[in-house]
């Protein structure tokens, strides 16, 4: 039977995605939203400014790749669940990835848990670094877990 | 093995807030149910989705709309027939049966 | 029989900011609502808006019912519960059964805000225990805090489908799969992300042949369809699920505006058959207005917008006053509300509605 795969290609070419170059260099802020949603609570929250959605409200967003610092105030409040926030450089072998979390139970930090791509495939082990916990954004949990750097534009989710 | 559906802990809703503790009557069948549920709740919370049966065919019915529209859920309560469970609450010691058909009313004054 | 000035039918978001603008101009106004509790379909909604700051993106559904329920009763709106309405006769006088009794109230205006009831879908076995709407499902997990089942297929791949299946994993429930008929997802791809990265498969193409099971769901078979929607049954699967949810659109709840007169029209766009309003809100019956779902299946921001402009006037019919830089504010945040793909045809339909509404009520 025919399944709906999401591709990462259709994100990596919208103005959201940053460039490889600025992946590499620091967190920053990855917008995976590529439809003409009216919606912009990320521009509203951004405090650098770094998202533009503009009039009408339905353009997609735009990520000034420079202003990013990759605080990740923009993860908690979009509505797609659609925002992350990635560290290439965690360490020397490792990246980070700040996912919104909103299941029960909550993992701990330094857990091991299986990393997910888009598609909710198995990619590789990967461990709980840091828990915002969900009463500071409205019961959305922020969750930053490492794994191998290499699957940086694959990892977008785990389980247990 | 008893069953229990209910979800005590929810990422977005919390917990559930305390409540108190009834029991109905579901032909006879003592069940635990919490002031403020609805019949429906209840039942399906034990596990019991069959809530009567047709009257041509005798075929099994449930909650189709839960919000008081469709009529799928009714059941005999205390008595009356026809009453929609996905939309009225639980009482300590109420009375709950499978209804066959239309129902047949037992109150003679209501 | 009571006489009042505002009677709104229907408590939910459109019913509630329509309440809260005719208490803001000091009318009187009666609220009614079935349930037990108002807010419509907003406490169920326990995902956050889009929208832009004003429409409050980003808040969750259950905090802005909260939030309009507490203004309507700062506000001293007076609000009859486990009430409904049986139809609107002569005079705009309201038939209402309130906790059993028979009750007559005569309104000076009326706005209709009943919202929408979902679309069944009928197949095999469908009305076995264990199916039931994706609507009636997100009442049960997170009204009454129940799951109705553990192992879920999704059928409709809109906006409904996939956010109630994020939210029955959010309630603990495996979602098997979500089946879509056509070859793409009927809703925004941000929900479908969510729910894929999480393990959800989203089959298209694909329908439902069968709910199997003796008094209850025990399985559901499913298979592809070709070009045409026609079953490929030879390619027929059954899979271990024992409930199933139905996900295939919303349909607005009109019958008393029906009984009451009103002339309708018919527009896919909006759900199907709508009454006629103009840019007011106002039937073809002088002095019914109509506002949310019931007058055009959108979503909860523009049923507040639309319940705030039917408000205002319905206080404009009853105070022989003009608002009309408040109601241009309000056309103008349903307008940007109204555009692209999703919203777009949706503005085009209403269009319609109104210039249609012109023309029929000439004769």
């Amino acid at each position: 039977m025919k399944e709906l795969r999401i591709d990462e290609r259709i994100y990596r070419k919208m103005g959201s995605y940053p460039s490889e170059e600025r992946l590499k260099k620091g967190p920053v802020a990855i917008i995976e939203c590529v439809e003409d949603i009216p919606c912009n609570p990320c521009e509203t929250v951004c405090p650098r400014k770094a998202i533009k959605v503009g009039f009408p409200i339905t353009n997609v967003p735009e990520l000034n790749e420079e202003k990013c610092t990759g605080c990740g105030k923009c993860i908690a409040i979009c509505p797609g669940l659609a925002i992350f926030v990635l560290n290439y450089n965690f360490n020397e072998n490792l990246a980070s990835l700040t996912i919104p979390y909103e299941f029960l139970p909550l993992p701990q930090v330094d857990e091991k848990i299986k990393c997910l791509d888009r598609n909710g495939n198995y990619v590789c082990k990967g461990e709980i670094v840091k828990l915002v916990p969900p009463e500071k954004n409205n019961r959305t949990c922020l969750i930053t877990f490492s794994f191998p750097r290499k699957y940086y534009n694959v990892i977008r989710s785990f389980k247990k | 093995m008893k069953k229990d559906y209910r979800i005590y802990d929810h990422p977005v809703l919390g917990k559930i807030s305390e409540r108190k503790k009834i029991y109905i009557y579901l032909n006879k069948r003592k069940l635990v149910a919490y002031e403020g549920e609805t019949i429906a709740a209840t039942l399906y919370a034990n596990g019991i989705r069959v809530l009567r049966k047709t009257e041509k065919l005798g075929e099994p019915r449930g909650v189709f709309c839960a919000i008081g529209r469709c009529t799928d859920c009714v059941m005999v309560v205390d008595g009356i027939p026809n009453v929609r469970t996905c939309i009225t609450p639980v009482k300590n010691g109420m009375k709950i049966e499978f209804q066959h058909g239309l129902g047949k009313w037992k109150k003679k004054n209501w | 029989m009571e006489e009042k000035e505002l009677v709104i039918i229907g408590g939910g978001p459109a019913g509630l900011c329509a309440a809260i603008e005719a208490r803001k101009k000091g009318i009187e106004v009666l609220l009614i609502d079935e349930n037990l509790r108002p807010g419509g379909q907003l406490f169920k909604q326990i995902h956050r808006f889009f929208g832009s700051q004003e429409h409050m993106a980003g808040v969750r559904g259950i905090t802005i019912g909260e939030k309009l329920l507490n203004s309507a009763i700062e506000y001293r709106t007076e609000i009859w519960l486990n009430s409904i309405a049986y139809g609107i006769f002569k005079d705009r006088i309201i038939g209402i059964v309130r906790d059993g009794k028979n009750v007559l109230v005569k309104a000076k205006a009326v706005i209709i805000a009943t919202g929408a009831i979902e679309n069944p879908l009928a197949f095999r076995g469908w009305t076995l225990p264990g199916v039931m709407g994706a609507g009636a499902c997100q009442t049960m997990i997170n009204i009454h805090r129940v799951l109705p089942g553990k192992k879920v297929l999704m059928i409709g791949s809109g906006n409904v489908g996939l956010i109630v299946s994020y939210q029955l994993l959010q309630a603990g429930a495996d979602v098997k799969g979500v089946i879509e008929i056509m070859p793409q997802i009927g809703g925004y791809l941000v929900h479908a992300a969510k729910i894929k990265r999480y393990g959800v498969p989203v089959f298209l193409s694909s329908t439902i042949v069968e709910a199997e099971g003796k008094t209850e769901v025990e399985g559901a078979t499913i298979c592809p369809v070709d070009q045409s929607f026609k079953p490929l049954l030879k390619k027929k699967k059954t899979i271990d699920v024992d409930l199933i949810c139905i996900a295939v659109g919303l349909s607005p709840l009109n019958e008393i505006l029906y009984q009451a007169g009103c002339l309708f029209t018919y527009q896919p766009y909006l759900g199907g058959t709508v009454a006629l309003h103009n840019e007011n809100m106002e039937t073809t019956v002088e002095g019914i207005f109509v506002a949310g779902d019931c007058s055009g299946v959108e979503e909860a921001s523009t049923a507040m917008e639309e319940g705030k402009l039917a408000g205002i006037s319905a206080v404009e019919k009853l105070k022989r006053e003009k608002y009309d830089e408040e109601k241009q504010e309000i056309r103008k945040r349903l307008n940007d509300f109204r555009i692209g793909t999703f919203g777009e045809k949706r503005r085009i339909a209403k269009e319609q509605l109104v210039k249609e509404y012109y023309e029929r009520i000439k004769n």
